[in-house]
């Protein structure tokens, strides 16, 4: 079923502006094999923090006279140990040149404070600011959930304040609260939070699952709670019904 | 303004051209100048039921691929001076209608009538979409059995989302559950979801409840809507709920098993 005629004029698009935190890799020196090794000793320190994190290369500090770096190989080393360039930072031709060539984007040298990180072991902050925990927003849905529909929370928790039909599934990677009747499917946890839950006030599902440990409609109607206010909770790998 | 319903269900047969003959006549009866459009492309029956099937010279398909002109296409109800059929291809197929075709011939039908009573096909595909997409409230024909609940709530979940009111933004499409052939003897033995349970799974407003009724098969073979039987249950069961439909209160009628007096049983009552 094609709406694109009757939707060409709709917008498909909204700019937003964001101030993203994002890690800054200040290059002092451009000898990629040291950079390669003291990376390895980063990265099995904190292995978590290297997963993918968006980086800026920052190569405004480099002394005037190591003029022949290699940037593609730099990224590549940067890449190799789970950091991903957005862009680089600087002001020498040669360097924005080779930035071009490769497609990537050139910021201009700071000027705002940034303070050093030290991914993983000793954190040395402020005590008044704590680490923020990396939780999105709840997704909060009002309006009842039909057959055929999926909700998902990504990153998240989900909340539903109105019926979930049969053949509807929800799914969250944290916890699922359905203030209404449970008819559908329910997944907790779906990226594999072993401490995900599903609360709601009347259990009449299909299927519940947390982090993959599921019980199907057949199992939950021969529990005593069915129909009742329930949470349903992993411990080991055996799904929790109990009582609200 | 005028108010294009789509009267619609996801499953087949439950009574939506039935539905769509007698809400369209009920509001024609009460002044209102409407028209119903048959959308069930390659299975046209509401021309039968209304009783029209033999002045059928210019359809639906027709007038989207502008081979005739909707003045042309509308075919005018013998009984009702304000009332109009806008009848469904026969030899054509499903594909013969388009979004763009749908929303013009809907445009102009808006700019003359009242009421614009959309007659869904059955299921949720491309036919049951059109039917649904330019509409601004619903009614769902439901019957009391799982299935045909799973499949209005199936549409429901589609009318909430996949409408012209929903991708642009506007207010939601009003939901309306018509419950039909009901059969309250059939509920209390246990045959039949009653009232209450399909209310509570469906969640949205009652339009009525028209009771399982002979009166519908006599009306149809006549080509007569059974609205227009004002003695028969169905017949008043579809004039309540088209008050209803037009902001009037109306008790819930034939919800019950009718105790049949003395003289019924003697003689053998009316269904
Ligand atoms: N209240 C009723 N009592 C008895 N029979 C009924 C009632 N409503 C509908 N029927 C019968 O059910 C059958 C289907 O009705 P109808 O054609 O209105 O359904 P539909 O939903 O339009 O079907 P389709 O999905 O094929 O378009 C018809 O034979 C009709 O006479
Ligand atoms: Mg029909």
């Amino acid at each position: 079923m094609s709406q694109a005629d009757l939707l060409d004029q709709d917008p498909v698009f909204q700019l937003k502006g964001s101030m993203l935190a994002i890690t800054i890799m200040e290059l002092v020196h451009d000898d990629l094999e040291r950079l390669d090794r003291q990376l390895t000793d980063k990265v099995a320190q904190a292995p978590a923090f290297f997963q993918n994190t968006p980086l800026v290369l920052a190569l405004d500090k480099l002394p005037e006279s190591q003029t022949t770096l290699d940037l593609a190989a730099l990224m590549a080393v940067c890449r190799r140990h789970g950091l991903r360039t957005l862009a680089i930072r600087a002001s020498r031709a040669e360097l924005v040149a080779a930035a071009d060539a490769l497609d990537l984007p050139v910021l201009p040298p700071s000027g705002a404070r940034e303070r050093p990180i030290e991914p993983g072991g000793e954190r040395k902050r402020e005590p008044e600011k704590p680490a923020q925990p990396d939780v999105r927003p709840t997704r909060v849905i009002t309006t009842p959930v039909r057959g055929g529909q999926q909700v998902y929370a990504p990153g998240g928790d989900l909340l539903v304040l109105a019926p979930v039909s049969p053949g509807a599934e929800l799914l969250a990677d944290g916890n699922i609260h359905v203030y209404a009747p449970l008819r559908g499917r329910a997944l907790a946890g779906v990226k594999g939070n072993p401490a995900a839950r599903i609360f709601c006030q009347q259990l009449a599902a299909e299927l519940v699952s947390v982090a993959g440990q599921y019980k199907v409609a057949d199992d939950l109607r021969r529990d005593p709670l069915w129909g009742q206010a329930v949470q349903i909770n992993l411990s080991g790998d055996v799904l929790n019904i109990t009582r609200l | 303004m005028a108010k294009i319903l789509v009267v619609t269900s996801g499953k087949g047969g439950v009574g939506k051209t039935t539905s769509s003959a007698a809400i369209g006549t009920g509001l024609a009866l009460r002044g209102h100048k409407t028209v119903i459009v048959d959308f069930d492309v390659g299975l046209r029956n509401l021309d039968l039921i209304m009783g029209c099937e033999r002045r059928v010279v210019y359809d639906f398909v027709n007038v989207i691929n502008g081979e005739a002109t909707l003045t042309q296409a509308l075919i005018k109800d013998k009984r009702l001076e304000n009332l109009y059929v806008l009848a469904a291809s026969q030899t054509r197929d499903k594909d013969a209608l388009t979004q763009e075709g749908v929303g013009k011939v809907i445009d102009e039908l808006a700019k003359t009538f009242e009421y614009v009573v959309c007659d869904s096909p059955a299921g949720i595909e491309k036919g049951a979409h059109l039917a649904m997409y330019f509409a601004d409230e619903a009614i769902v024909v439901t019957n009391p059995e799982v299935s045909s609940v799973r499949d209005s709530d199936r549409m429901l979940g589609l009318l909430a989302s996949k409408s012209r009111r929903a991708e642009q933004g506007l207010e939601p499409i009003k939901e309306r559950l018509l419950l039909t052939r009901y059969n309250p003897e059939r509920v209390t033995k246990g045959e039949m979801l009653g009232v209450e349970d399909v209310e509570e799974i469906l969640a949205i407003n009652l339009l009525g409840v028209i009771p399982e009724s002979q009166a519908v098969l006599k009306a149809s073979n006549q080509g007569v809507p059974v609205i227009l039987d004002d003695q028969s249950d169905a017949g008043q069961a579809y004039s309540d709920a088209v008050d209803r439909l037009l902001g009037k209160e109306m008790p819930h009628r034939f919800l019950d098993v009718q105790k049949k007096g003395f003289l019924q049983r003697l003689f053998g009552g009316r269904e």
